[in-house]
């Protein structure tokens, strides 16, 4: 048991140097080989990155739960600050902020650039307005919340900031599911290239195969080397996926960095983490090897001594 | 060591190699093989090493009936036999001892076990000391040694030649018969096909004569 235990992990690591002997050999097209695959994993792993850097963004505005509420045109000042204080004295309200319609008169004038078209208005166009910010951030609550202060006499309408976000989810789950089909394609598009490049190599070996056929090498002895040449040329694209990838990210990091300033926002991008390099790299091995595997299994049977 | 009983193959383009061929061949016996070429001499000796399945009739091997032995078992069947071909078929990207070392490597030898009978085989065929040699830096005869060395490294009971000095000149061929018959004499049972009539001469191995696919009486030349 341990005499075949040994021999395995020799065999073993002889295959695995001698698979690397073969890659190294031909460099030009076994580096060809890796690029392709590299471009088909880096891609995927790619666009991954930036939309879990978009989910970031719009993560952090999930937590802006807020909404307005907009008071009838011909409610005072003093009982909107009475209605005010009501509504915060709610349980399920956390905080509400009275913002009269002089100040927003006076901000809409200071931010919107339309400061000398209001001066032609005679009166002040904007109501009472109320920013209510619930207890919870349950969405059923907050519907609750919105529905009650919405039937309230005094209240115009109710605006959800939060819409706008829900959209933009929305959006990035399809940009998701459309990178998982990528992913799979491309995926797809692995495994051939190396079944293809293994399928050339078991021609070039041909009568290498018949002769080891010939003095007893079993199937299993006769593929080994051919799936270790296909678990590297699949890890080597994943190495250079994983690099692809970090040099793309430091190219843009500092544009968006920039971008990030200009809406007053600290934001940085972040790019694959330890695990997910980890499962590129081991991806693109298991790749390798299954269309190693594939390619074997289809040609290897047919080369029979004569 | 060897036995056919009515062996008949036909190969799927119509050609008949063999027709009712039954011949037996004990063990330790070293016999030859011969015959025009187109006699069937190279599809018997497929048949014995499972290269070629008989369309019909019974090949046996040790003890052992070849068409028991399923696809799968094929590899573990060949490595029990030492076989020789006119091509050497050796792998010229590898070294000599490599090359010898190749079935004792299917075989799942420990690594010294190894050495030792590469460089056995290699010292009873007279090229001890070309172990680290690519065979293409070698001669005809010396590479057909270095088949002869891988086809006996392994200890296999039997060895069959397909014309193993098809290349060489009579002196070569001379000193490879010796070789067989050197294994003959510990033992091995030999089956040498060869139409190499040089060889035959000067001695009392046993003669099968094939022509037309059948075993004919051995005439007086």
């Amino acid at each position: 048991m341990m005499r075949r235990l040994r021999f395995y992990f020799a065999l073993h690591a002889q295959n695995l140097f001698g698979a690397l002997g073969r890659i190294a050999r031909q460099p030009v097209g076994s580096l060809m080989t890796i690029v392709v695959i590299a471009i088909a994993l880096a891609f995927p792993a790619g666009f991954r990155v930036l939309l879990n850097n978009a989910q970031n963004i719009s993560g952090s505005w999930n937590d802006a739960i807020d909404f307005t509420v907009y008071l009838n045109m011909d409610i005072d000042t003093s009982i909107a600050e009475q209605l005010t204080r009501d509504i915060e004295s709610r349980e399920d309200v956390a905080q509400a902020v009275f913002i009269s319609r002089s100040d927003a008169l006076a901000d809409f004038r200071a931010y919107s650039g339309f400061g000398e078209a209001l001066d032609a208005l005679d009166e002040n166009p904007l109501p009472h307005a109320l920013v209510v910010r619930p207890a919870s951030g349950n969405a059923a609550d907050i519907a609750a919340l919105v529905g009650a202060l919405e039937s309230m006499p005094d209240t115009d309408f109710v605006q959800l900031d939060t819409a706008w976000v829900e959209r933009l989810n929305g959006i990035l789950a399809l940009a998701r599911r459309v990178v998982d089909i990528a992913t799979i394609l491309l995926g797809l598009a692995v495994v051939l290239v190396i079944g293809n490049t293994i399928r050339l190599e078991i021609n070039t070996r041909r009568e290498e195969i018949q002769v080891v056929k010939l003095v007893g090498g079993s199937d299993g002895f006769i593929r080994r080397p051919f799936l270790y040449i296909g678990f590297f040329y699949g890890l080597g694209g994943g190495v250079m996926a994983a690099l692809t990838v970090a040099l793309s990210l430091s190219l843009i990091a500092s544009p968006t960095r920039a971008l990030a300033e200009l809406y007053g926002s600290g934001f940085n991008l972040s790019g694959l983490t330890v695990l997910q390099t980890l499962v590129l790299l081991g991806s693109g091995a298991i790749l390798g090897w299954a269309g190693a595997g594939i390619a074997t299994a289809r040609h290897l049977r047919a080369i029979e001594p004569r | 060591m060897i036995r056919f009983e009515s062996v008949y193959k036909r190969y799927p383009n119509g050609r008949d190699a063999l027709a009712s061929v039954s011949f037996r061949l004990e063990q330790g016996e070293m016999a030859f093989l011969t015959g025009p070429s187109g006699a069937g001499k190279s599809t018997l000796l497929k048949l014995v090493a499972l290269i070629e399945r008989p369309s019909r009739g019974t090949v046996l091997v040790g003890s052992l009936n070849t068409s028991r032995v399923p696809r799968r078992k094929i590899p573990e069947f060949r490595r029990r036999l030492g076989i020789v071909f006119q091509d050497h078929k050796l792998l010229n990207d590898r070294t000599v001892f490599d090359n010898v070392a190749l079935p004792l490597v299917i075989g799942a030898l420990r690594r010294r076990e190894i050495g030792r009978r590469v460089r056995a085989a290699l010292d009873q065929v007279g090229l001890l000391g070309f172990e680290k040699n690519f065979p293409e830096s070698l001669s005809s005869g010396e590479q057909q040694r270095v088949g002869i060395a891988r086809a006996v490294a392994s200890r296999p009971e039997l060895v069959i030649a397909d014309e193993p000095t098809g290349n060489l000149d009579p002196e070569l061929s001379r000193e490879i018969l010796g070789l067989f018959e050197r294994f003959n004499e510990v033992g091995v049972t030999v089956l040498i096909a060869t139409h190499d009539l040089g060889l035959i001469e000067g001695n009392n191995h046993r003669r099968l004569r094939l022509d037309g696919g059948k075993v004919v009486p051995e005439v007086a030349e």
